[in-house]
C-alpha cells in the first residue's frame, strides 16, 4: 500500500511538471493580454510600461522559472486582473463549485441508481424502455440548451425558481454552503440538476448493464436458491458487484465537473471557478488561466489515488500492491 | 453523525430575513461583465469602471453625451498657453467624513505617476499626453501646466479618478480596495460589500454634494450569458440589465412589463483596410497575391463602402439598433460633420467603380473580425462578406475571439519588435470609442499616420497616410480656441472620410431593458449608472 501511493505521489510530481510547462507555454502564445487591458488611447511608450508592470517584457524561459520557483513555494502568481494570488481567488470560489457538483452527484445517485436498477430488473417493460431513452436524452442533449430551457420553463413561465446565481449560505460546522439555507438550496436545484443529467445517464445506463450481467451470475443463483430475500439479493449482493464500474466512472467524471462546470455555471451566473476561469480567458489573465489549471492536474491526480484506494475496499481481488492475491 | 439541528435552520432563515423584510429601495442591475478591480486606478476594462463611478469621482465628470461638466471641479479655464486652473468643489466630504482638497488630487496623479505595480492598465497616460505637471495653489485650486498649447486638458482629466490622500496612501493597490478598506470615495454611493463572481453592492450616500440619489442600495449582478440575463431580468432576479440580446428588442419594445432605454453609442465599427503594398490576404483570381495591393486605390476602397447595406445590417441583424455612419464621431460630439451622410447601398456604382480601377474581375479577400468584442460582430463580417462577393470581390471570413484578434490587428506577429509593429490583417472589421466626447484623439488616432514616437495613429492599424490629414491633427492637438480647433478637425475628418480611410459601417446603438416603472438616461459611453435610473409612476 505505501509502496504504491509513493509510486502514485512520484507519477504525480512527473504530470505536474510536464503540464506546468504545457499550460505555461501554452497559454503565453495565445494572444496578448496588454491589448485586452490597454485602452485605445494607449500609444507606444503606455504599452510598453504595461508590458513592464505585467512582467511580460522577459523572456518566456524566465517568467517560467520564476512561475516553477515561486510554485514550490505555494505561490502560483497574482490574476492580471484582479491583483489578488490566484491560488486566494481560487479557494475562494471553490467551495461554490464543489458544493453544485456534490449536489449533482447526489441527485445522479439518488435518481439513476433506482431507474437503473427498475431498468435492469424488467429491461422489457415499457417503464424500463422509458427510462433507457430518458438517458439517451440525458447525453445527447447539449447541457446549455437544458439549463436555458430550464430557465425558461421553471422561472420565466412558472416563475417557481429564480433564474440566476447563488442563494444565501450559513454557517455549520466551519462550513459555509446553501445547503443550510432554503434560499440556497432553491437556487442550487436547478443547477445542480442540469448539471447531473449527465452524470445521471451514465449511472443508469451502467447500472442497467450492471444488473443484466450480475443477475445471471452464478451467485446470484445460489443466494436465489439458498431463499435468501429478494431484497437482501438485490441490495447487498447485486448491489456490491455493480456498483464498481460506477465509482470508477463517476470518481473521474466527479473531476471533470469540479474542473469544467463552465457551462452551467455560466448559464446559471453560478460564482464558482468555471466561470472565473472562462472570465481570465476572456481577458488572457494568464497567471490566472495557468493557477487553474495547475490546481485542476493535482484534483485529478488526487481524485484517481482516491478511487484506486475506494477500489480496494468494495473489491477484495484488487489489491493495491501489485502482487497476485 | 447527523449536524441538522432545527434551530441552525430557523437561525440561518433569521439571517436572510431583514434584506427582504425592510422597504428599502433596492436597484440590481444585471451585467454582461463582472467588475474584477474596485481601484479606480488599476484598469481601463469599462466593467470595472462603471462601477467605481459610483464610489469615486473625477474633477471633470462627463454628461450623457460625454461631454465635460464640473465634477470634483466646479470650474476650469486656459490662464496662458500651457497652464490651465481647476478651482475645486468646496465643501465635498469623503465617505468618511474628511475632508476633500486638493491635496488629494496631487496624491491621485502622484500615485499615477509613480506608477501601480502590477496594474494591467492605469489611465496614467492621460497624464503623459501633453506632459502633464501639476500644482497645488491653495486648498481648492490646482494648476495644470502642459509642455506646449494642449486644448483637452479637462477631456483626459475626465478620466482619472480622484482617490483619498488620507486612506490611499500606503494601501496594497486592488487588494485593499476590493476589501473596502480602501474604496472610499466622494460619489454618491458607499462601497459596501464584494462577493466576487456573485454581486458588488453599494448603498446611498446621505452627504453626497451633488443631491439625492432615488435608491438606498444598488447591487451588481454578473451574468455572462446574454440569454440568462434576459431571462433573469423576466423573472425579475435584476430590474435592469446592459446589452439585451438585440433579437429580443423587437418583442420587449412591445412588452407592457418593460422599458427599453436606447442611445446612440461613441462605438463606431468600421473595415480597416490594410495599405501595405502587399497584402498578404488579397489575391487574384487565380490565387495569386497582387501587386500593387488594389486597396490603396480610393476606388476601390469607396466601391467596397457603396457595396455594403448598412440598412439591411441594422434591420435585419442589429434588431434596429445600429447607426450607419459615415462620420467618426456620433452626432453631438465635438467634430461631428454635419452632412458627412452614410453611403447609400448601391453596387452597381460599386462594381462601375471597380471597373473603371481595373478590377472589374473582382479579387479574393479574406476578412478578419473579432467574434466576442462588439455587438453581433460575427454576424456583421458574415453579412459584409457576402455583399462583398456580390460585387465580385470573393470575400472569406475569418473570426475569431477577441483576446486572439487584437494581438494580431495591432502587433502582427509574436516576434515583431515594440514599436515595430507589423499589424497583419488585409481587411479587418473593428471599433473605435471615442470615449473623450470629442474627436481630437479619434482623428490623431485613427487617421494620423502611424508614428510610435508622437503617438499618433495609434489605433491605424491598416496603416493609411495622408499628409493633409496628419498636418491637420497635429495642429488640432495644440490649437485651445475651440472653434478653430473644430473647424480644423472638421476638414480632417472629410479629407480621411471622402478618401475612405477606413470604411464604416455604423455607430453601435446601446440598448438597455428594465422592468415598466423605471426610467434609464442612457449613456454614449455605455456605462450604466444608478444616478441614472430612477422610478416613476
Amino acid at each position: 500500500m505505501t509502496e504504491f501511493i509513493l509510486k502514485r505521489v512520484l507519477q504525480a510530481l512527473l504530470v505536474l511538471i510536464v503540464m506546468t510547462m504545457l499550460v505555461f507555454f501554452g497559454v503565453n502564445v495565445v494572444g496578448n493580454p496588454v491589448y485586452i487591458f490597454a485602452s485605445s488611447e494607449c500609444d507606444q511608450a503606455c504599452l510598453n510600461k504595461i508590458i513592464v508592470d505585467l512582467g511580460l517584457d522577459r523572456p518566456i524561459w524566465e517568467q517560467y522559472l520564476t512561475f516553477v520557483g515561486n510554485m514550490l513555494q505555494g505561490d502560483l502568481g497574482n490574476s492580471f486582473t484582479h491583483g489578488v494570488p490566484a491560488l486566494h481567488l481560487i479557494f475562494e470560489r471553490l467551495p461554490a463549485t464543489l458544493e453544485l457538483a456534490f449536489a449533482a452527484l447526489v441527485i445522479a445517485l439518488v435518481v439513476g441508481l433506482p431507474l437503473g436498477m427498475v431498468a435492469g430488473l424488467r429491461p422489457e417493460a415499457w417503464y424500463s424502455k422509458g427510462i433507457m431513452g430518458f438517458s439517451m436524452i440525458g447525453f445527447s442533449l447539449p447541457v446549455f440548451w437544458i439549463g436555458l430551457i430550464m430557465i425558461l420553463v421553471f422561472s420565466v413561465q412558472l416563475g417557481w425558481m429564480p433564474a440566476i446565481g447563488r442563494g444565501d449560505t450559513a454557517v455549520v460546522l466551519g462550513i459555509e454552503s446553501s445547503f443550510f439555507t432554503l434560499d440556497g438550496l432553491h437556487h442550487l436545484l436547478m443547477p445542480a440538476f442540469t448539471l447531473s443529467l449527465i452524470m445521471m445517464a451514465m449511472v443508469i445506463r451502467l447500472t442497467r448493464a450492471g444488473m443484466r450481467e450480475v443477475l445471471f451470475a452464478d451467485y446470484i443463483k445460489f443466494a436465489r436458491a439458498n431463499g435468501i430475500r429478494e431484497r437482501r439479493i438485490l441490495s447487498v449482493h447485486v448491489m456490491k458487484n455493480i456498483l464498481i464500474p460506477i465509482v470508477t466512472v463517476l470518481g473521474m467524471e466527479f473531476g471533470g465537473v469540479i474542473a469544467f462546470a463552465v457551462v452551467v455555471e455560466s448559464i446559471f451566473s453560478w460564482p464558482g471557478v468555471g466561470k472565473m476561469l472562462i472570465d481570465a480567458i476572456g481577458v488572457l489573465d494568464r497567471p490566472l488561466i495557468v493557477a487553474y489549471l495547475v490546481f485542476v492536474v493535482f484534483m485529478f491526480v488526487i481524485l484517481n489515488l482516491a478511487v484506486d484506494i475506494l477500489y480496494s475496499v468494495l473489491d477484495p481481488r484488487v489489491r493495491l500492491d501489485g502482487r497476485p492475491s | 453523525m447527523t449536524v441538522w439541528k432545527p434551530g441552525l435552520f430557523a437561525a440561518a432563515l433569521a439571517m436572510a430575513a431583514p434584506l427582504a423584510a425592510t422597504a428599502q429601495e433596492v436597484l440590481t442591475i444585471g451585467v454582461r461583465s463582472e467588475a474584477s478591480s474596485l481601484d479606480p486606478h488599476w484598469t481601463q476594462l469599462s466593467a470595472d469602471l462603471q462601477v467605481q463611478e459610483h464610489i469615486f469621482e473625477k474633477l471633470v465628470a462627463l454628461d450623457s453625451a460625454s461631454q465635460p461638466i464640473p465634477g470634483l471641479a466646479v470650474s476650469w479655464e486656459p490662464l496662458d498657453e500651457t497652464t490651465w486652473e481647476f478651482k475645486l468643489r468646496e465643501g465635498v466630504k469623503w465617505h468618511d467624513g474628511e475632508d476633500f482638497t486638493a491635496d488629494d488630487v496631487v496624491f491621485s496623479f502622484d500615485r499615477l505617476r509613480a506608477g501601480i505595480s502590477g496594474a494591467p492598465a492605469s489611465p496614467a497616460f492621460q497624464l503623459e499626453k501633453g506632459r502633464k505637471m501639476w500644482e497645488k495653489i491653495d486648498d481648492y485650486t490646482v494648476h495644470i501646466t502642459t509642455d506646449g498649447p494642449y486644448p483637452t486638458v479637462a477631456e483626459d482629466l475626465a478620466m482619472l479618478p480622484i482617490v483619498a490622500e488620507h486612506v490611499a496612501s500606503g494601501v496594497t493597490a486592488s487588494v485593499d480596495f476590493n476589501s473596502g478598506q480602501a474604496a472610499i470615495g466622494t460619489g454618491p454611493f458607499l462601497f459596501e460589500e464584494y462577493s466576487p463572481g456573485s454581486s458588488i453592492s453599494v448603498v446611498k450616500n446621505p452627504n453626497w454634494w451633488g443631491g439625492d440619489v432615488h435608491w438606498d442600495q444598488v447591487v451588481f449582478r454578473p451574468i455572462t450569458q446574454d440569454a440568462s440575463r434576459l431571462a433573469a431580468l423576466r423573472n425579475g432576479d435584476v430590474d435592469l440589465i446592459d446589452y439585451p440580446p438585440t433579437i429580443d428588442l423587437p418583442q420587449l419594445r412591445e412588452d407592457p412589463d418593460f422599458t427599453v432605454s436606447t442611445i446612440a453609442a461613441d462605438r463606431l465599427i468600421y473595415m480597416q483596410p490594410g495599405y501595405k503594398h502587399v497584402e498578404p490576404f488579397i489575391t487574384d483570381k487565380d490565387g495569386n497575391v497582387m501587386v500593387p495591393n488594389p486597396l490603396r486605390d480610393w476606388r476601390v476602397r469607396k466601391a467596397l463602402s457603396l457595396a455594403i447595406n448598412r440598412e439591411a445590417i441594422r434591420d435585419r441583424i442589429m434588431g434596429g439598433a445600429s447607426l450607419p455612419a459615415k462620420n467618426i464621431v456620433p452626432p453631438g460630439f465635438f467634430g461631428y460633420v454635419d452632412g458627412l451622410e452614410a453611403d447609400p447601398y448601391d453596387p452597381e456604382g460599386a462594381q462601375a467603380l471597380l471597373a473603371e480601377a481595373g478590377y472589374g474581375d473582382g479579387f479574393n479577400i479574406t476578412i478578419h473580425g473579432p467574434n466576442d468584442r462588439y455587438i453581433n460582430d460575427a454576424r456583421i463580417l458574415e453579412a459584409v462578406a457576402q455583399m462583398w462577393s456580390r460585387v465580385g470581390i470573393i470575400t472569406e471570413v475569418d473570426a475569431m475571439p477577441r483576446n486572439i484578434f487584437f494581438s494580431r490587428l495591432i502587433r502582427g506577429d509574436e516576434l515583431s519588435m515594440p514599436g515595430f509593429d507589423v499589424p497583419e490583417f488585409s481587411m479587418a472589421m473593428t471599433g473605435w470609442g471615442t470615449v473623450a466626447g470629442e474627436a481630437t484623439y479619434t482623428v490623431s488616432g485613427t487617421l494620423e499616420t502611424y508614428n510610435a514616437a508622437t503617438g499618433g495613429g495609434n489605433g491605424n492599424f491598416g496603416r493609411y497616410s495622408n499628409a493633409e490629414v496628419d498636418a491637420r491633427s497635429v495642429l488640432a492637438k495644440r490649437t485651445i480656441d475651440p472653434e478653430a480647433r473644430l473647424a480644423i478637425l472638421q476638414e480632417a475628418i472629410t479629407i480621411g472620410m471622402e478618401d475612405y480611410a477606413y470604411i464604416p459601417i455604423h455607430f453601435q446603438v446601446n440598448n438597455w431593458a428594465m422592468k415598466a416603472g423605471l426610467e434609464h438616461q442612457p449613456r454614449t459611453n455605455e456605462r450604466t449608472l444608478a444616478m441614472e435610473v430612477k422610478r416613476v409612476e
